[in-house]
């Protein structure tokens, strides 16, 4: 019985129904449910998702309310875990370290990107927005991420980009770390002119991306 | 250079652009000169002293003009020389040079949540109301002692009587003191403003902007809800959404044909953040972006304005949906959307205008520039109904070669 609840709950959360998904978290914690399984079924949930978003079946709005679900059931269920330990499945996937670059305050493409990574498996750390070159390069040797992604909606974006990746070069980092870009108005020109190593069009090129530069994470 | 006099200068260009709107063929492709800071990048100047010295600015737009010698120009001074003013009002939506970014960064919108989920009702209920003591308060330090004023409607008698105290209190004289102050400072910048453009008529430049609009989701999206909580309202609050969607629709278009009145362009900038192709669902964009933003269309049609609408992003999708408008009275400018495929769809409905890209404005080459150029005037220009600009107008980058480059080839190439 309680699968049936369990692939309920799945698709409840998957098909954008969220106070009812809400409801049956609740249910489910008050009938003694294992914390652990309640966040495996977000999971299974957040892969449906995923896998519409890339069908163009779901946009931009979808990712928000999923994200928004998942942070409302992750908040109900991890006090009741008793030591917080890690999401240990996602230690041996890929790290991609992402932000906006220096000047840029736009962060929806870089977040829907995060999002999309998170969901796909990978430990994405977001350095947020207006972030200097220096902030990836300490970002680089601290977190060891074998992508870094430069996210920019504005034009000025394009200088930021090349000066962060020619500042990642100096620092002795460009053959450790991948670099991919997108965002805003950024296209195969301005791919060449910042040295990156690939640019995308949308979250998920650069799921796939990262997918064909480390592999499928766990 | 020509040796037309202004005056034959003006009335050819604003003949070409009227034709090109008509979707008559001319005698070759206008061009538009739509721009942030370019001017300051052409002048030497940086984007911070664009914005606070507007004797400054005026020079370069004067040479900006001067240089392209465009068809039709936005006068930039009415968005860009508002340092002065957004200080004095404490304005919080932005961050600017000297506040918040570099003094050669352009400014940039803050995305916040302006408005909260749980105030539909007081928005729909008493819009006026909501303005005044709750929205406006957030956006700008000066009005933020409208919070403390009564609730206006309730007022009567010697209850009206006592209204007045609430305009003498300390935080109330010192706000009411800072509108006065950036009021003042508007108008000194627009004097300068219109003095220029009234110079630069005379010398044959016409301008291109009589008016700005929103598309009603986008007001709500940018400047009310945040577009984190607009997104989440299409499941959270659908309903409560499409009722403001009219509401916002029915406010624009009566404020827009007020604003348009004296103005020398027919033209109502409309630029669009939120209905792309990779944002919304087409199921979305029908139901709560294009009805409500047709309504505004139509009702500025029906005024005898023109709606300019800049649809950002790649916009494919929509094209066979946004072809529902009058022919001949609007122009679609399209950032990123191929032009050849809006024209093929949209060609005898709608004067199509753009789209240089940024990426070749800014880090090609001035053959680049006219190779792109001479190819989108003669696929969106042929048999007439377009204008060439930038992507999204003039990069604030753009090597000045470029422009140039962009400028001289609607004089080179026959659409």
């Amino acid at each position: 019985m309680s699968n049936d609840k369990h692939d309920k709950l799945v698709n409840l959360i998957a098909d954008m129904e969220e106070d009812e998904a809400l409801a049956l978290t609740q249910e489910l914690i008050d009938e003694g449910a294992e914390p652990t399984s309640i966040l495996e079924i977000c999971r299974a949930a957040m892969d449906i998702v995923g896998q519409r978003f890339e069908a163009n079946e779901y946009f931009v709005p979808e990712l928000i309310l999923a994200g928004e679900v998942l942070d409302q059931m992750s908040a109900m269920v991890k006090p009741l875990i008793a030591d917080t330990t890690e999401e240990d499945d996602k230690v041996d996937s890929g790290t991609v370290l992402i932000g906006t670059v220096h000047g840029d305050l736009h962060d929806i493409g870089k977040n829907i990107v995060t999002f999309m990574l998170d969901v796909n498996g990978y430990n994405v750390i977001d350095l947020g927005i207006d972030v200097s070159p220096q902030a990836f390069i300490d970002a680089i040797k601290e977190k060891s991420p074998e992508i870094v992604g430069l996210s920019g909606f504005l034009t000025l974006a394009f200088d930021s980009m090349k000066e962060t990746v020619e500042a990642i070069d100096e620092a002795g980092l460009r053959d450790v770390v991948k670099i991919m870009i997108g965002g805003g108005q950024v296209d195969e020109q301005i791919l060449k002119y910042t040295g990156a190593d690939s640019f995308g069009l949308n979250a998920m090129s650069a799921v796939n991306q990262c997918k064909e530069w480390i592999g499928e994470a766990a | 250079m020509s040796d037309k006099s202004g005056a034959e200068l003006y009335a050819e260009r604003e003949q070409r652009v009227q034709d090109a709107m008509d979707l008559k063929e001319t005698d070759r492709v206008p061009l538009s000169m739509f721009s942030h800071f370019w001017p300051a990048t052409l002048a030497g100047i940086t984007f911070e002293q664009a914005m606070y010295d507007y004797d400054a600015f005026n020079d370069a737009m004067r040479q900006t003009l001067e240089l392209l010698q465009p068809d039709m120009y936005a006068l930039n001074q009415t968005y860009i020389c508002v340092g002065p003013t957004l200080e004095l009002m404490d304005f919080k939506q932005l961050e600017w040079p000297g506040h918040g970014t570099d003094p050669n960064v352009s400014f940039q919108f803050l995305d916040r949540e302006y408005m909260k989920r749980d105030e539909y009702d007081a928005y729909l209920n008493d819009t006026t109301d909501f303005f005044l003591r709750t929205y406006m308060p957030r956006v700008a330090g000066a009005f933020e002692p409208f919070a403390k004023l009564p609730y206006l409607p309730a007022q009567y008698y010697f209850k009206m009587i006592r209204v007045p105290t609430a305009f003498a209190g300390d935080d109330m004289i010192e706000g009411l003191e800072k509108i006065l102050a950036a009021g003042k400072e508007m108008r000194k910048m627009l004097k300068g403003a219109l003095g220029f453009a009234k110079d630069m008529a005379e010398q044959g430049f016409v301008q291109s902007i009589g008016g700005t609009a929103a598309a009603p989701f986008d007001n709500f999206a940018d400047y009310l809800r945040g577009s984190k909580g607009a997104m989440l309202d299409l499941f959270r609050n659908k309903d409560k959404l499409l009722e403001c969607m009219d509401r916002v629709a029915d406010n624009i278009i009566e404020d827009t044909i007020a604003g348009a009145q004296h103005n020398p362009s027919r033209q109502i900038f409309i630029p669009l953040h939120w209905g792309l192709d990779n944002f919304m669902s087409p199921e979305q964009f029908e139901l709560f972006f294009w009805p409500p933003l047709r309504k505004v269309l139509m009702g500025l049609i029906e005024a005898d304005l023109i709606p300019c609408v800049l649809w950002e992003g790649d916009c494919t999708t929509r094209l066979e949906t946004i072809a529902d408008i009058p022919v001949g009275k609007a122009v679609y400018w399209f950032e990123q959307t191929d032009l050849g495929l809006a024209k093929s769809v949209l060609g005898d409905i709608t004067c199509l205008r753009g789209n240089v890209s940024s990426s070749t404005l800014i880090t090609g080459t001035p053959d680049d520039v006219d190779e792109e150029c001479k190819k989108l005037i003669k696929v969106a220009g042929k048999g007439g109904g377009f204008i060439l600009d930038g992507a999204i107008g003039l990069p604030d980058e753009a090597k000045v070669e470029n422009v140039v480059a962009m400028a001289e080839s609607v004089r080179k190439y026959a659409n």
